[in-house]
């Protein structure tokens, strides 16, 4: 066994422990931490296939936004997750015979068979950029995908903000165009009171 | 080929992405209840496209662009055009209903002609990428269009549902995808049919992968055993926004279909053929037994909606030009009286009361005979009495499945269908023969009650002619499966 191969089952283990913890965890903090761990141990997986792009993107993006966003939401929000597991255990043997006869199928389909050849990860020089190859695929054969890809997050946005938006009155926002347009006359009312009046009037004398 | 001739094929998908955006813009500035000027522009734009879609046909030759992502043929152009039709006449009924519930915002035209773009994505995709991009846009748009009415627990409820049940939905399929991918190397479909062809190492993992693709496309079309959300759907989101499930979707599902099972997977049909007939015995048998016990029209409608899909099936198993050709026909069909049926239920609404019940439609004849009529029509035709096209739709189906040698299959059907005609022809009886249950005035728009004559007409009148669009369905049906 060399390296590669040792590597490739330290993180394919993480990764499946750090799954099977983000469903068994109690508390849904270290779930979302699980999680994340999961993801990192994937990008390892993916840097050693040489797609290096993909492994930093897989950081950035889910690690460092996705998952941040998940834990503000899940530390916000009080989930008695005893509440939601209720009646877990009396489904649990139901649930598990079915996963049990899938698991049974699946390795019985594909088990006993050899998957189509294998010649291991492809190798490339070192001066290949898997970023450049991936950008030209991108913006030439897999334009129209692409495209529509950016359309699907369109359609996100205008649904989140049709379906969260709403007018309600007696709520206290500002309204910066009428911050802007505010006059002295509206903020600043002069008063003078009577002893000044009375020492204006002296003086003026 | 280069970008520019690509562009162009791609002209009806792209003029609607640009109209989208400008409407999505141009509705800021719209004030009033009624949108009017969005409503009007957002007809225009179904117009537009429609113009484009057919200024853009290549007669006689199927076009692929875009590195084979994107196929330009007769089915996609006759099935692109009836899903604006459909939107277009969906729009003209629901705009009274929507408006009374303060829902016909921009947002709504705006989400609906998105699902319209992921249809016709989906309708012209050749490719397992930008077919699961089209679907996705689709299913987006319905999710967040059910759950628009806020203060309604049951739309939530219902929204929740689709959308979860969606998500597994589309997991199973991308999971079918990737095992085929693994199998052969290609997310093309002509492409992938050629590798199968060919022979690949582990058929195993092929067949693996189908299962999974048939039971994605069986959530997505409702049918026994993954129909459980269609009644709690249709039942819980507003009849608009049913309608609209219930409708144009429908043919981008069935172009769906055809593309993965008849031009990708026709090399492994001796296995899904095996798997549909199951489907589709269930759901034929199933949705016409459960929509007996329904009170609730819509409710029925959904149950009816998988009994017609189970019927769309057959026609795809059968297979050949004579049984796509018939399920194409079959889908068309369905849309027209699915548009009917709830058009009616539109008609008679009003606003803080959903005429979705059958004790509803009491006596609707002494109220109004000629919409009792239409109805009668509709009603008809689902139950597939002649000489509505309900009829002709079935028989042509039902011909194509004789053809193939299931016999018994084709009896079951129509064993099926006959007990399935009761639940209609209660709705005619109670219209008839019984007395009403209330005697407010029916207040319809001018369009909207022109609309649904010419719905319920047209079930008749194909009924009786229905050569044309049978030999278009079936022209448009050879000339995608000759592609590869």
């Amino acid at each position: 066994m060399n390296l590669e191969t040792l590597v490739f089952y330290l993180f394919g283990a993480i990764t499946l422990l750090a799954g099977l913890r983000v469903i068994t965890a109690r508390n849904p903090v270290h779930a979302a931490m699980f999680l994340v761990l999961a993801f990192c141990s994937s990008a390892g997986i993916w840097l050693l296939l040489e797609a290096e792009f993909l492994a930093v993107t897989l950081i950035l993006v889910y690690v460092g936004a996705v998952m941040v966003l998940f834990l503000f939401v899940v530390m916000m929000l009080d989930i008695n997750l005893d509440q939601l597991r209720e009646g877990f255990w009396r489904w649990f043997p139901f649930g598990a015979a079915l996963a049990l006869i899938m698991v049974a199928e699946m390795v019985w389909v594909l088990g006993s068979r050899t998957t189509a050849d294998t010649v291991g990860a492809v190798q490339h020089a070192a001066n290949y950029s898997n970023t450049k190859e991936l950008g030209r695929l991108l913006y030439t054969d897999y334009v129209y995908p692409f495209e529509l890809a950016a359309v699907l997050l369109l359609v996100a946005m205008v649904a989140a903000i049709a379906l969260t938006l709403r007018r309600r009155i007696g709520v206290k926002s500002q309204d910066i165009a009428k911050q802007v347009q505010v006059k002295k006359a509206d903020r600043l009312r002069i008063i003078t009171d009577e002893s000044e009046r009375k020492t204006d009037a002296q003086s003026g004398s | 080929m280069n970008l520019a001739t690509d562009l162009i094929h791609a002209g009806a998908e792209i003029f609607l992405l640009v109209m989208v955006s400008i409407i999505l813009i141009a509705d800021l500035f719209v004030t009033g209840r009624s949108k009017m000027f969005t409503y009007l522009l957002v007809q225009l734009t179904l117009l537009g496209c429609a113009l484009i879609t057919v200024s853009t046909h290549e007669p006689g030759v199927a076009v692929t662009a875009f590195n084979g992502m994107f196929v330009d043929d007769l089915m996609a152009d006759v099935l692109k055009l009836l899903s604006y039709l459909a939107v277009s006449a969906l729009l003209i009924y629901s705009r009274g209903y929507l408006l009374a519930r303060g829902l016909f915002s921009g947002e709504f035209m705006v989400l609906t002609l998105f699902a319209l773009l992921g249809m016709m994505v989906m309708i012209s995709a050749c490719n397992f990428v930008t077919l699961y991009i089209g679907l996705e846009l689709l299913a987006l748009s319905l999710y967040a269009l059910v759950a628009l009415q806020r203060d309604s627990a049951v739309a939530t409820e219902a929204a929740m549902k689709y959308f979860v049940l969606g998500a597994l939905a589309s997991g199973l399929l991308l999971y079918g995808m990737s095992m085929l991918y693994g199998a052969t190397g290609t997310l093309d479909i002509y492409k992938m049919s050629v590798a199968i062809e060919l022979g690949v190492n582990n058929k195993a993992l092929l067949v693996f992968g189908l299962v999974f693709i048939v039971a994605g496309l069986a959530f997505k079309l409702g049918v026994v055993p993954f129909h459980m959300w269609v009644p709690d759907v249709y039942h819980g989101a507003p009849t608009a926004m049913t309608m609209l499930i219930s409708t144009a979707p429908k043919l981008a599902a069935f172009a769906f279909t055809m593309r993965i099972l008849a031009d990708g997977l026709q090399p492994l049909m001796i296995h899904w053929s095996g798997m549909l007939v199951i489907l589709a015995m269930l759901s034929i048998a199933l949705g016409n037994v459960a929509a007996i016990a329904q009170t609730n029209l819509k409710r029925m409608f959904a149950y009816s909606t998988i009994a017609h899909m189970g019927f769309l099936l057959l026609g795809v198993l059968s297979g050949g030009i004579e049984g796509y050709g018939s399920a194409m026909f079959y889908a068309v069909v369905y849309v027209l009286m699915s548009m009917g049926g709830f058009g009616m239920i539109l008609l008679l609404s009003r606003e803080g009361f959903e005429a979705d019940k059958l004790s509803d439609f009491k006596g609707l004849n002494q109220r109004s005979p000629w919409l009792a009529f239409m109805m009668l029509l509709l009603m008809f035709a689902m139950a597939g009495v002649p000489p509505t096209v309900g009829f002709y739709a079935k028989f042509a189906v039902l011909e194509a499945v004789v053809q193939t040698g299931h016999i018994p299959l084709a009896i079951f059907a129509v064993m099926f269908s006959l007990i399935g005609a009761f639940f209609y022809l209660r709705i005619v009886k109670l219209m008839y023969f019984d007395t009403p249950e209330s005697h407010e005035p029916i207040n319809m728009q001018p369009d909207t009650a022109l609309l649904i004559s010419i719905n319920s007409i047209a079930v008749l009148l194909l009924g009786i002619l229905p050569g044309t669009l049978m030999s278009v369905c079936a022209v448009s049906v050879q000339q995608s499966l000759l592609l590869h």
